[in-house]
This record gives structure tokens, C-alpha cells and sequence, in this order.
């Protein structure tokens, strides 16, 4: 085992336990730090890919802005913080049944495939590339981006107000 | 990028414009003349509609099939033409008898329809998406519209029940369909569906991984069996002009996404999907009948009947390799957003004036409200499959096609199915006509209504006795590009 894939599996192993601990923790300010590390495992498989610009991007949006406007929610939610809410019921068991059976099938299928290099060329990751690429191939999904979180904040704003 | 090729684009543009456009006038509009942004959310549709027709003849008079614009993630073709025309009737439909249940049931009436609108323009990415981000995209933003409506009217339990629980089933599928995407880039190292398909090659098991989890979100949109059981609350507890835009519009295009990624992306020689339709198909329209069998809420009970009508439409995937299965679907579809919106839009009827969704608390309609009945006979009659209207059209095709195909057995079970239904459908017009009224008098129906139901009903009869410029057309959607 070559260093790339020992830092591949710590980092792999971060993201899941900090996965597992969101969604097992009964306090809801605990389950939001516990993305951190989460967050941080996957900027840090972003760097194994050479995306430097990508997890650049991760530490900041991810890490640094959504986790903290989480913690933010929590803190003006009325009565949420230190909340302690249940995450388990009775369908835990049939859960644990089919994701597991999930897990073992896409192990046994995607452990045989040969992945072998892609049919195209692995495109560049800097940030002229990334740019380009936005606003070059994918400027029609750029802003469409751009409507979904207009739509998505205008919903948000009529669930969330308080009605007079 | 081509500045020419926005062309393409008009009528997502326009829709877009007058979702904007909408949100800034509600800022200015005072709150008694509310019911004007409404009607705009309606006008706007025609131009959309025009524009799309008017492509259409672009396309025709270009001689070709269809154009890819944006380095290929977009297609405009006669089948994408088709189903925009279908989401924005929907669009503008259920806009039109939104106008007469949402003022006093929310004070946010602008938002209502921009919501729609934006809907609307996910709709029409979804049916022109060929690119696996856009289509993601598209799909996520018809998705995260619908939640919102579903769960609009805060003061309801129930429409909160809805709306979450909508949200926490789309995002689920939405994960399983994104890692199936990300599957089939992993094989092919393309997001475009036109490249997709050559180079599948010979990638064995993953690539049925990969459409089987593709299929978890697409399942979900057009409730297949076993991504269904999110269907019959939140149709329930949706605001009811929102339940028929969910049953007609993202299901619809949800077939259309589906069509384009299967026949475009996945080749019939790599992976036998019109095989695992089949017996999706045949699952899906079994449950969706039996369930439907003992409902006492007419919503709920329209919410197994779209499961079960999904069941009909997947037919025609299953019977891929017939000529008369795009027809079908395509037909089908199109009779299905006439009589479906038709029949909630009875239940709107009713349901105002006793407050209750329940098949009993129709009871005596038919001397309340004649022409309603008589309406809702018809499009009872339609989603049996009874001629001379839409729905036995629609049917018709669809088992003509599966018999073409060889699924003489899928046929045979649809045929025993549609026996089935008639039970449930025709209870609904033994309460509407032999069953008393428990208040006597007519029943006033709002101007916004009747004219929807008006037009459903032209639909239902109008495609079934005249079906021709139908046939026309859809002999033209099926010309569908692909690479």
C-alpha cells in the first residue's frame, strides 16, 4: 500500500465517521460540528485528484460558510438549540437491512469492473479551466444555478416568515 | 458559446422573464388586486407556447431532426416541442383554478404563481435536457418548486405533511439517482448523453447499477413502484390545484427525461431495459389499482390511479422496440394532463363547498351541479379507458404497442387492470349520481374553475372523437434525436 492510498483511506475514514456521527448524535449544534470533519475529509480527497482549486472552493463554502450559517439557524431557531431530538425509530432495522444489502451490492459489482482510463481526456482543474468550463460548456446549467436558488429563496422566505 | 443559439432557448426565457418579472410586480401590486398576477402567470404562458411552436417550424423548415446547442447539454427536437407544450397546458391550467382557491387561503398569492412559473421553466430543461448535469439540474428544480407549493399553506397540518415529507423522499431518490450519474461518468468519463452511448462498451453489471440507480429518481418523479409510497400523502395533503399540477406536469416530463436518457444514453444491446420496464410496468400498475380499490378520499384515491397510470405508460418503454410505442407514450400523456386535471379539478368542486375530500361528501352532485357531473362522468370513463374518449385512445396504443412488441402477457394484465379500475372509477359516479345530496341547491362554481374544466373536458372529448391532428403531431414528436 503506497502513501496515496493510506491518505486515501484516512480521509475516507474521516468522512464516514463524521457522516456517521451527524446523523446518530441527538443534539442538533453536536450534529452540525460533526460535518466538519466530514467536509474537511472530502476537500482532502479533492487534493489527492490535484483539484486544488475545487477544494480551495470546499474549505471555503463548505467548511468555513455552511457549517457556520447551520450553527446560525440552529441559534435563532427558537428553542432549537440544545435541543435533543430523537434520530432513531422503529425502521432503524429495516434500514440497516437495505443500505447494507446497498453497500455489499455496489461493492461486489464496482470492485469488478475494470476501470481502466476514461475514453476522454481528464480535464485540466485550475481555475481558468473550471471558469471556462462554466462558462463555456455548462453556461446553460450555470444559470439555470442561478434560477433554482432564486425560486428556492423566495420559498424559503414564505415557508420561514411569520405570519401577522 | 453562440449568441444565435439562445434562439433555441426562447421559450425558457420568456417563462423565466415573466417568473421575474411577476416577483417584482407582487412588490408593488396592493393586496385586493392580487388576482392580477395570476392572470399574468396565465398570459405568460402563450407566448412561451407560441415561441415553441414557432421552433418547431424552424426545425422543419432546417430539414433536421433536431439541433444540440451548449457543447450538446441542450436539444431542441419535435419530441422535446411535444412535451413543452404538455408542461406549459399544465402550467397554465392549473394557474387558471389557482386563481380561485389561493386568495384567502394565503396572503402570498405572487409567490404562488412565480413558484409555478419556475416550475414551469424545470419543465421544459427537463424535456430538452441531454447532458447528465443539466438534466439533474432540471429534474432538482421541477423537484424543489413542487416541494414548496406542496407545503404552501402553513396553517394546514396536512399541507406541511406534504411538503416535507415530498422533500425528504425527492432528496433521498435524488442522492441514489446522482451516484448513478456518477457511475455511468465513471465508465464513460462524458456527462452527454450523445457520448454516453457509444462508449459504453462492454462495462457488464455496473452499467445496470448505474440505470437501476438512475431509475430510483426518474421512479420517483413519475411514481413507479417501489419509489411510489411518497404519493398518496402528499397528494392528499398538497393544496389540491398543486396535486393536479404534480400528477400531470413532473410526471410527464419525468417520462420525457426518462425516454431521452434510455434511448439516447444507454443502448438496447448493453442493457436490456425494456425488459426491466416490463416488469416495473406490470408492478407498478398492479399496486397502484388494488391500493386504489379501498379509498375513501378522492384525492387519495386519484394518487393510486397515478401510480397505476404510470404502470399503462411504462408499458411503452417496456415495448421499446415496437414503432407504436413512442406514439403511445406520447399520446397517452397528452390525454392524461386533460382528463387528470379534469378530474381534480371536479374534486376542487366539491371540496370547497363541504370542506371534505372524502368520495361520500360528493354524494348528489349531479343535482347540484349537473354539468360538473357530467364532466366527471367523462373523464371517470376516460381513465377507464371507455371510448369514444381520450383515455381508450391512449390505451389503445399503448396495448397495440406491447402486443407488437411480443408482451402479449403485460398486455393481457393491463387489459385485466383497466377491468379493475372501472370498480373504483364508476364508485365515484354512483356517489356523484344515485347517492342524495346532504344539502340541497345548487352549487356556485368560480369563474377560473369553469373554464378549466371546460377546456379538460374539450381535451378529453376533442382527442378521443377527433383524433387526427393529434396523430399528426405526435407522428411528428417521435422523431427524436439521437446522435
Amino acid at each position: 500500500m503506497n502513501a496515496e492510498a493510506l491518505a486515501f483511506y484516512a480521509l475516507a475514514a474521516m468522512v464516514v465517521v463524521g457522516g456517521g456521527l451527524v446523523v446518530q448524535s441527538r443534539n442538533l449544534v453536536h450534529a452540525a460540528v460533526s460535518l466538519v470533519p466530514t467536509l474537511l475529509g472530502v476537500a482532502g480527497l479533492y487534493v489527492l485528484l490535484h483539484a486544488e482549486f475545487v477544494t480551495a472552493i470546499q474549505l471555503l463554502i463548505y467548511v468555513g460558510a455552511i457549517t457556520v450559517l447551520i450553527l446560525f439557524v440552529i441559534l435563532l431557531t427558537e428553542g432549537a438549540t440544545g435541543l435533543r431530538v430523537p434520530q432513531r425509530n422503529e425502521q432503524v432495522p429495516l434500514a440497516l437491512v437495505v443500505s447494507g444489502a446497498l453497500v455489499l451490492l455496489l461493492w461486489a459489482v464496482l470492485l469488478r469492473v475494470p476501470w481502466g482510463p476514461p475514453a476522454g481526456t481528464l480535464p485540466p482543474y485550475n481555475p481558468g479551466a473550471v471558469g471556462r468550463s462554466l462558462l463555456m460548456p455548462y453556461v446553460l446549467a450555470f444559470e439555470v444555478t442561478s434560477l433554482v436558488i432564486l425560486a428556492c429563496l423566495v420559498g424559503a422566505i414564505v415557508i420561514a416568515r411569520r405570519e401577522e | 458559446m453562440n449568441w444565435a443559439d439562445l434562439r433555441w432557448l426562447v421559450p425558457e426565457l420568456v417563462l423565466s422573464a415573466a417568473a421575474v418579472l411577476l416577483l417584482v410586480a407582487d412588490l408593488f401590486t396592493p393586496a385586493e388586486r392580487k388576482r392580477w398576477l395570476g392572470w399574468f402567470a396565465v398570459a405568460s404562458v402563450v407566448p412561451a407556447a407560441a415561441s415553441a411552436v414557432i421552433l418547431l417550424g424552424d426545425l422543419q423548415a432546417l430539414r433536421s431532426p433536431g439541433v444540440r446547442i451548449f457543447s450538446d447539454t441542450y436539444t431542441l427536437d419535435a419530441f422535446a416541442v411535444y412535451f413543452k407544450l404538455v408542461a406549459l397546458g399544465a402550467v397554465a391550467l392549473v394557474s387558471l383554478v389557482s386563481l380561485e382557491y389561493f386568495p384567502g387561503r394565503t396572503p402570498h398569492l405572487g409567490e404562488v404563481f412565480a413558484l409555478l412559473l419556475f416550475a414551469g421553466v424545470g419543465l421544459l430543461l427537463m424535456a430538452s435536457a441531454s447532458d447528465l448535469i443539466l438534466l439533474l439540474l432540471s429534474i432538482e428544480f421541477v423537484s424543489l418548486s413542487s416541494y414548496l407549493l406542496a407545503g404552501f399553506l402553513k396553517r394546514d397540518p396536512k399541507s406541511n405533511e406534504a411538503g416535507v415529507k415530498y422533500f425528504l423522499y425527492g432528496a433521498a431518490t435524488t442522492g441514489v439517482m446522482a451516484y448513478g450519474f456518477s457511475l455511468l461518468y465513471g465508465l464513460t468519463g462524458s456527462t452527454s448523453l450523445y457520448d454516453i452511448g457509444p462508449r459504453l462498451g462492454q462495462a457488464g453489471p455496473a452499467v445496470y447499477l448505474a440505470v437501476g440507480m438512475a431509475l430510483a429518481g426518474f421512479g420517483f418523479k413519475v411514481s413507479m413502484v417501489p419509489f411510489h409510497q411518497w404519493t398518496p400523502d402528499v397528494y392528499e395533503g398538497a393544496p389540491t390545484p398543486i396535486t393536479a399540477f404534480l400528477s400531470v406536469g413532473p410526471k410527464a416530463a419525468g417520462f420525457a427525461a426518462l425516454v431521452r436518457t434510455l434511448s439516447v444514453g444507454i443502448p438496447l444491446e448493453q442493457v436490456n431495459w425494456p425488459l426491466l420496464l416490463a416488469a416495473l410496468s406490470a408492478l407498478t400498475m398492479t399496486v397502484g389499482n388494488l391500493l386504489a380499490l379501498v379509498q375513501r378520499n378522492l384525492k387519495r384515491m386519484l394518487a393510486y390511479s397515478s401510480i397505476a397510470h404510470a404502470g399503462y405508460v411504462l408499458m411503452a418503454l417496456a415495448a421499446w422496440r415496437s414503432p407504436w410505442a413512442l406514439q403511445g407514450l406520447l399520446y397517452y400523456l397528452l390525454a392524461y394532463l386533460f382528463m387528470n386535471l379534469g378530474a381534480f379539478f371536479v374534486a376542487m368542486v366539491a371540496a370547497d363547498a363541504t370542506g371534505s375530500d372524502e368520495i361520500p361528501d360528493h354524494a348528489g352532485l349531479s343535482q347540484r351541479a349537473p354539468w360538473v357531473a357530467a364532466a366527471m362522468a367523462v373523464f371517470m370513463l376516460s381513465l377507464t379507458g371507455i371510448p369514444p374518449t381520450a383515455g381508450f385512445f391512449g390505451k389503445f396504443y399503448l396495448f397495440a404497442a406491447a402486443v407488437d412488441a411480443g408482451l402479449l402477457w403485460l398486455a393481457a394484465l393491463a387489459v385485466a387492470n383497466s377491468v379493475v379500475s372501472l370498480y373504483y372509477y364508476v364508485g365515484v359516479l354512483r356517489a356523484l349520481y344515485l347517492m342524495p345530496p346532504a344539502t340541497p341547491g345548487p352549487l356556485p362554481v368560480p369563474a377560473g374553475l369553469r373554464a378549466g374544466l371546460l377546456v379538460a373536458l374539450v381535451g378529453t372529448l376533442a382527442a378521443g372523437l377527433y383524433p387526427q391532428p393529434v396523430v399528426l403531431f405526435v407522428e411528428t414528436a417521435r422523431r427524436l434525436l439521437t446522435g
